[in-house]
């Protein structure tokens, strides 16, 4: 006890004297969290639209004026020349065609039917898909005006019609970053619990001091706590920072969920964490190796994370990897207890996650 | 020459007290027929070696870089297994009663391998921690060497000299008062003045009752150790005091010294009546075939070959004359 004691002041001695590390560990989280949720932002606005004009009537203006009016759109070209407009789209100055056609007034008033041609710029599939959409929307809103327009004539019978209302829960604003500062709030940790675990062990190894350490009767136990208590304490200390100071007032989230279960599960999710870097740090020697193997595996759990894409949308396949991913367990579980106030049996994931974590820890153990 | 061979003299009675003594005392390290290899069995990095130290001997190995030195400690101190062979430290099987080993004995890796992060003071406590004893209980022993380290005590251990981390090493790996030494070259990159001091501690350290293996690829420090072992290429050469390796020297040695000391090297290796020529400083130490040339006879062909200054004298040889000897044998 009192050896191990020893050995976790020694390494907080180490870790606050590292000038280069100390504002990687302590600074980087709170400014990474500052940018990332307001950069990464999904919601598509300022698409940039050409409209091609074959008709210039009263129907097609009020089409455009609805276009433009709702917000979304900007118009970037106006013209009567479909070549025209594909020029806009290949100079990249515009996403979106819109192509009204000659008659479109008269065809819509005399055979109660037209159609609309919409070319989408496909490259930025997002933008795209969501641009298209949008459109869509409109042109079938318009479509509606025009229908109740004619129909209030008979007004004896009115047309039935459905009418949707969405109430949005847990994030009732839609805010993006709602769901972003929770997820990146989790990677952070990911980050620092893996990277900082994996190359301080290497580190003994490249100076060759875990050499001297070998010849004394440190415990192989006492060693690997020895370096993961730190780190496991730092990673939960910058959670907390994030959590309640960077979340709270910069961005206005305030847990709704158990603290308690949070931070329980993290506690868990560390140990899973601290095991995988010290299974790298025991394949590599050099403080190289262990940064490219640790970013290689990073890399991995957090595109597979559902941090960006929702894992349900994935194609089977990568469904199953994301299911073997730790971090996939802790965003969610994050985003549930802070968002929308889960409780344990809402968590699926505890097995898959003891799982990760005693095989991690085993292996590092064994090898080291 | 007084002086030296006055030593030599002394180096004779002692060799004698101390091969009586090594045949009743203790053996603190016993090495049988250990074999490593790397690379699947490609390097043979010790090679068949066996060896015994006494307690309170200072034991060196000496050898060229690579040599397996380093393997041979590795062993010894646990971090490494034999392919084959058995080794016991202090009576402890190196494979069988490793955690006993480790609590005894003190290792000093060739390379500084310290926390270059924490200062001298800090190293020295965490040291003494992990063996479970206080920098307090065992300062009598490092005390020699600490109080040189004392006005840096605040300091980093990374910003220490040389000289200044070797001695702080050595009092990390004397904390806990080994039964055995073990440091592995351990004046190399250090000073001429730091090794010789660096060589008094040792001695001091050894009328504490200390065993010490050290190993060295410097021939000058060999004549300081009791009993040296010569390894080239992972097989042990010659076991033996410095003074018996000397002794065991078959031939006569002569320096030979002229103007221009480049032709004279190869018009000394083209004579085929020299056996050897080595380079040694300023001078080319010569061993002639069978003792058949006579000295008079080498200054006048020398003389023909047009070389001015010459000098030739016979010298007692060192343990590098010994050591190219045993390795142009083999």
């Amino acid at each position: 006890m009192r050896t191990l004691k020893f050995l976790l002041r020694k390494e907080f001695k180490q870790i606050f004297r590292n000038k280069g590390l100390l504002p990687m560990i302590f600074v980087a989280p709170v400014i990474q969290l500052l940018i990332l949720p307001l950069a990464a932002d999904y919601e598509v606005k300022g698409i940039n639209i050409s409209i091609v004009d074959h008709d210039h009537s009263t129907y097609s203006q009020q089409l455009i004026s609805k276009v433009t009016a709702s917000g979304y759109f900007q118009l970037a070209d106006y013209g009567n020349s479909f070549q025209g407009a594909f020029k806009q789209i290949e100079k990249d100055k515009s996403d979106l065609i819109l192509e009204i056609p000659q008659g479109f007034e008269k065809n819509l008033a005399r055979e109660s039917h037209e159609k609309l041609f919409v070319a989408v710029n496909a490259i930025n599939g997002v933008k795209a898909g969501l641009g298209g959409a949008y459109l869509a929307q409109i042109i079938s809103d318009y479509n509606n005006d025009i229908r109740m327009e004619w129909v209030q004539q008979l007004k004896f019978n009115p047309i039935p019609q459905i009418e949707v209302t969405s109430s949005n829960w847990f994030n009732p604003h839609l805010n993006y970053r709602f769901f972003m500062v929770p997820g990146i709030l989790a990677v952070l940790i990911t980050m620092i619990g893996a990277y900082m675990c994996a190359l301080n062990i290497v580190k003994e190894k490249e100076t060759g001091t875990i050499e001297q350490i070998n010849v004394t009767p440190i415990k192989k136990y006492q060693f690997v706590l020895g370096k993961l208590i730190p780190f496991w304490i730092i990673g939960i200390f910058i959670f907390s920072v994030g959590l309640f100071i960077v979340a709270r007032w910069v961005y206005g989230i305030v847990p709704v969920g158990s603290l308690l279960l949070l931070y329980g599960y993290m506690s868990l999710y560390l140990v899973a964490l601290l095991g995988l870097g010290l299974l790298i740090s025991t394949f590599s020697d050099t403080q190289q190796q262990a940064m490219s193997i640790t970013f290689f595996f990073i890399m991995i759990f957090m595109l597979m994370s559902g941090l960006f894409t929702s894992i349900d949308s994935m194609p089977t396949w990568a469904y199953y990897i994301a299911r073997l991913n730790p971090v996939t367990y802790f965003i969610e579980v994050v985003r549930m207890i802070v968002l929308k106030e889960a409780v344990c049996r809402h968590q699926k994931s505890f097995p898959d996650h003891g799982w990760f974590c005693c095989v991690s820890e085993w292996f590092g153990n064994l090898e080291l | 020459m007084e002086s030296w061979k006055l030593k030599m003299e002394n180096d004779q009675k002692y060799s004698q007290l101390s091969t009586i003594h090594s045949q009743f005392s203790i053996k603190m390290v016993t090495v049988n027929n250990i074999v490593k290899a790397y690379n699947k069995g490609e390097v043979k990095a010790v090679n068949d070696v066996s060896f015994e130290v006494s307690k309170g001997e200072l034991f060196g190995l000496i050898g060229a870089d690579g040599a397996g030195k380093t393997s041979i400690f590795r062993i010894l101190t646990t971090l490494l297994l034999p392919d084959s062979g058995t080794a016991s430290v202090n009576g402890f099987d190196v494979v069988k009663d490793y955690k006993t080993i480790r609590k005894n004995v003190g290792y000093m890796p060739g390379k500084f391998s310290l926390y270059q992060d924490l200062s001298v003071e800090e190293n020295l406590n965490f040291f003494a921690t992990v063996f479970n004893t206080t920098v307090a209980e065992n300062y009598d022993l490092v005390k020699d060497i600490y109080v040189q380290l004392e006005p840096f005590k605040t300091r980093r251990a990374g910003k220490l000299s040389g000289g200044m981390k070797q001695k702080l090493a050595l009092c990390c790996a004397l904390i806990h008062r080994p039964t055995v030494l073990f440091l592995d070259e351990p004046t190399t990159g250090v000073d001429v003045v730091s090794r010789k001091e660096f060589w008094e501690m040792l001695k001091s350290l050894k009328q504490q009752g200390i065993t010490i293996l050290v190993s060295t690829p410097y021939m000058d420090e060999a004549t300081l150790c009791e009993h040296i072992a010569l390894i080239q290429n992972g097989s042990i050469m010659s076991i033996d005091t410095p003074y018996n390796i000397i002794k065991k020297f078959p031939d006569t040695l002569f320096a030979v010294r002229a103007d221009n000391m480049g032709r004279l090297q190869n018009a000394l290796r083209n004579n085929p009546q020299i056996k050897s020529c080595f380079s040694f400083g300023d001078f080319h130490h010569v061993t002639m075939e069978n003792g058949k040339l006579r000295m008079e006879n080498l200054v006048t062909s020398l003389k023909n070959d047009g070389f001015n200054d010459l000098e030739i004298k016979e010298i007692t040889p060192t343990i590098e004359d010994c050591f190219m000897n045993l390795m142009d044998n083999k």
